[in-house]
């Protein structure tokens, strides 16, 4: 049970500044999970209201009480981190009894904390061995087991399964998302670099980017409305296509003229008449092209790879300059005659996104 | 024949000399013992493989056995004779030493020394390399604290005289003393009992940085993270040193001491400096320098009792120096 409130938090290492202005409120059972290019400073902000980095700028408060000078075991808090950070001379069993015994609980209610928690986690076989006799996945579990015995009202997470194979990746990610579900009055933050991760197990996806909140909302609603161009071509993979286009008409739906390699299209996007000329970015997903023989389309060239996932196709096109990003369609079903053909692609007004200096049309 | 001239006929003799063996031993096995022709080719090859390495091994084996093992066998000879070397007393000279009074004393003291000067210096040298850690003068610390490894023992044992000099103008025990009150200067030296500790304090004024700067490497070596944890788990720092860090570098712990256990095993200097043995200070090596030149028998049965003592030892620092290689 734990509400977190972060106030103008910012972090600066001496004269660098890494995190500034990021105002959050995370609710009571909450699962927020915290995405952002390589070093945009997740972890830290995680690290921050562990209670292992200082706070610089701001305040966090858990259930309204200022946090910014609490020693972290007093937090309410437990984290699991990358490495698993298991104490390696000790039993599976001492490495989750041991912030019980820190606390000097009594030895009946340690063995009562660490075999219930052994017992969800499925490793009870496992609890006088050492870590290092452990596999990847077990390790982590204990990890996790570490932080369930210390009941906190917050978990922190930084990229909790990113050390494990694709198969044992996936088979953790649900058991985390159990794990949620036994415990729905904890709150988590979960640190990711996987889509996937954070698309499942989100109730809210946090976008960090350049020492702020690029955007925060429900997964959908980001992959759905994406407030910028680097929240829409973060979320997603591949990235969205940007297109260069103008718009031809406003109103209710617009209609855009896209100068490089494409025709016309119209998009379910409000603008006003005094739009009407304006320079704007075009945004398609992959998924959301289509190929067509109409005269109304966002894009024409030539294929130049195909990549045939069995159950989906992509084609990357030509680049019209070598600079910019190949544009890149994600088609149903096999296509492999698509190479160096020249195709036609269009997409759904309703799934195109439009984008002036950098923000979505959508949001002003 | 000028020096530099000599060198060079000794290095090329000596370079040379390994070439030629090396080449011969091996043109010899493969060309006349076992070649690798006629009727029994298959044969011949397996067998000059197996040869082989002992052929290349045989120049270490031999200079390692000349210059160690030899020696074990010939000392233990050695120490069966008496004075004059040309006598055969059998065990006459482990009679003689087990019934010399020095002697026990000799071993007591020794005994004292391997419990206490590892211990000491391996706990201050923690102790220094955890405090220096985080600070920024840490490094200055650290160099001051090792400095004294760069002094020979007879240096260091100089350095002390002064120390427990008996004046209060030169000693500063002594000086602390007056300062106190004390109104006459004593002989620190002859302090009964505790001039041992007196004199292991220089061994562990040296050893101590040894100490510190193997186990400062280890405990950087310690995962950042594990410590995080522990601090997140509500560990105190006191805590967090003896639960968390210090279990995790224990095997590095048992090298270092072990390590500093056969150097007091072998230190003679100190003691022969500092008292010559006298006022109740001997120890083995220097009981054993005190022979020697006088009853090489007697030196050398002296020498073989350290070395059955050292041996234990010297097995238990391999074994856990091989398991922290793994
Ligand atoms: N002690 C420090 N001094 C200066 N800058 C630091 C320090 N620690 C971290 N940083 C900087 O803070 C930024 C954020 O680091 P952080 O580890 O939080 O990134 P991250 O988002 O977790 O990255 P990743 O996804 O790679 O884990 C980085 O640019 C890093 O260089
Ligand atoms: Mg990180």
């Amino acid at each position: 049970m734990a509400d977190l409130r972060l106030k103008g938090v910012g972090k600066s290492y001496g004269a660098v500044e890494v995190l500034k202005d990021i105002d959050l409120d995370i609710g009571t059972g909450e699962l927020v999970v915290f995405v952002g290019p390589s070093g945009c400073g997740k972890s830290t902000l995680l690290r921050m209201i562990a209670g292992l980095e200082k706070i610089t700028a701001g305040t966090l408060d858990i259930d309204g009480v200022a946090m910014n000078d609490v020693p972290p075991a007093q937090r309410g808090i437990a984290m699991v981190f990358q490495s698993y950070a298991l104490y390696p001379h000790m039993s599976v069993r001492d490495n989750m009894a041991f912030s019980l015994k820190i606390a000097r609980k009594t030895r009946a209610e340690i063995d009562a904390a660490v075999e219930k928690a052994a017992r969800m986690l499925q490793l009870e076989p496992y609890l006088d061995r050492l870590p290092k006799a452990l596999s990847g996945g077990q390790r982590q579990r204990v990890a996790i087991g570490r932080a369930i015995v210390r009941d906190p009202k917050v978990y922190l997470f930084d990229e909790p399964l990113s050390n494990l194979d694709a198969a044992l990746r996936v088979a953790t990610r649900i058991e985390i998302a159990q794990l949620k579900e036994a415990m729905p009055q904890s709150t988590m933050i979960y640190v990711t670099h996987d889509q996937v991760e954070a698309m499942t197990l989100a109730d809210r996806i946090v976008v960090l980017a350049d020492k702020r909140i690029a955007q925060a909302g429900p997964p959908l609603e980001l992959y759905q409305r994406p407030m910028t161009e680097f929240v829409a071509q973060f979320i997603g993979s591949p990235a969205m296509n940007l297109l260069a286009g103008e718009i031809a008409e406003a109103g209710e739906v617009t209609r855009l003229r896209l100068p490089e390699g494409g025709g016309t299209i119209a998009a379910d996007i409000p603008t006003r008449p005094d739009d009407v000329g304006r320079k704007v970015n075009v945004g398609i997903r992959p998924e959301d092209m289509v190929a067509t023989d109409g005269d109304d389309y966002a894009y024409e060239g030539r294929v130049e790879i195909v990549e045939a996932l069995g159950e989906v196709t992509q084609l990357y096109f030509e680049r019209s300059r070598p600079e910019h990003d190949p544009v890149i369609a994600k088609l149903p079903g096999v296509h492999t005659g698509l190479r160096g053909e020249a195709v036609r692609m269009t997409a759904d007004p309703a799934r195109v996104h439009l984008f002036a200096e950098g923000r979505s049309l959508l949001w002003r | 024949m000028t020096p530099l001239l000599q060198g060079l006929v000794t290095i090329v003799l000596g370079v040379g000399g390994c070439i030629a063996y090396f080449y011969g031993a091996n043109l010899l096995l493969d060309k006349v013992l076992f070649p690798a022709r006629g009727p029994k080719i298959g044969r011949n090859i397996t067998r000059a493989n197996m040869v082989r390495p002992w052929l290349f091994l045989f120049p270490a084996l031999f200079v390692l056995g000349l210059y160690l093992a030899y020696p074990v066998v010939g000392s233990f000879w050695r120490s069966l004779y008496g004075r004059d070397g040309d006598s055969f007393i059998g065990l006459g000279n482990y009679q003689a030493l087990f019934a010399d009074e020095t002697f026990r004393t000799a071993v007591v003291n020794n005994l004292l020394w391997v419990l206490v000067v590892p211990a000491a210096a391996t706990f201050f040298g923690l102790i220094a390399a955890q405090l220096t850690d985080r600070l920024s003068w840490g490094n200055i610390a650290k160099s001051i604290i090792f400095m004294p490894m760069a002094i020979s023992f007879v240096g260091a044992s100089l350095i002390w005289k002064f120390v427990y000099a008996n004046d209060a103008d030169i000693g500063l025990i002594n000086a602390i003393r007056t300062g106190l009150g004390a109104d006459e200067a004593v002989d620190v030296m002859q302090v009964p009992f505790w001039n041992n500790f007196f004199l292991m304090v220089i061994l562990i004024w040296i050893q101590t940085g040894f100490a510190m700067v193997i186990l400062s490497a280890a405990l950087r070596g310690i995962p950042e993270e594990t410590v995080e944890a522990a601090i997140i788990d509500g560990a105190n720092p006191f805590q967090i040193f003896f639960r968390i860090k210090v279990p995790q570098i224990m095997g590095t712990i048992v090298v270092v001491w072990t390590t500093i256990t056969f150097l007091v095993l072998k230190v003679f200097d100190i003691v022969y400096t500092m008292t010559g043995g006298n006022f109740g200070t001997q120890i083995l090596p220097s009981y054993m320098m005190s022979y020697m030149f006088r009853d090489d028998g007697r030196a050398t049965a002296v020498a073989f009792v350290i070395m059955l003592i050292v041996l234990p030892v010297m097995v238990w620092n391999i074994l856990q120096a091989r398991k922290e290689l793994r």
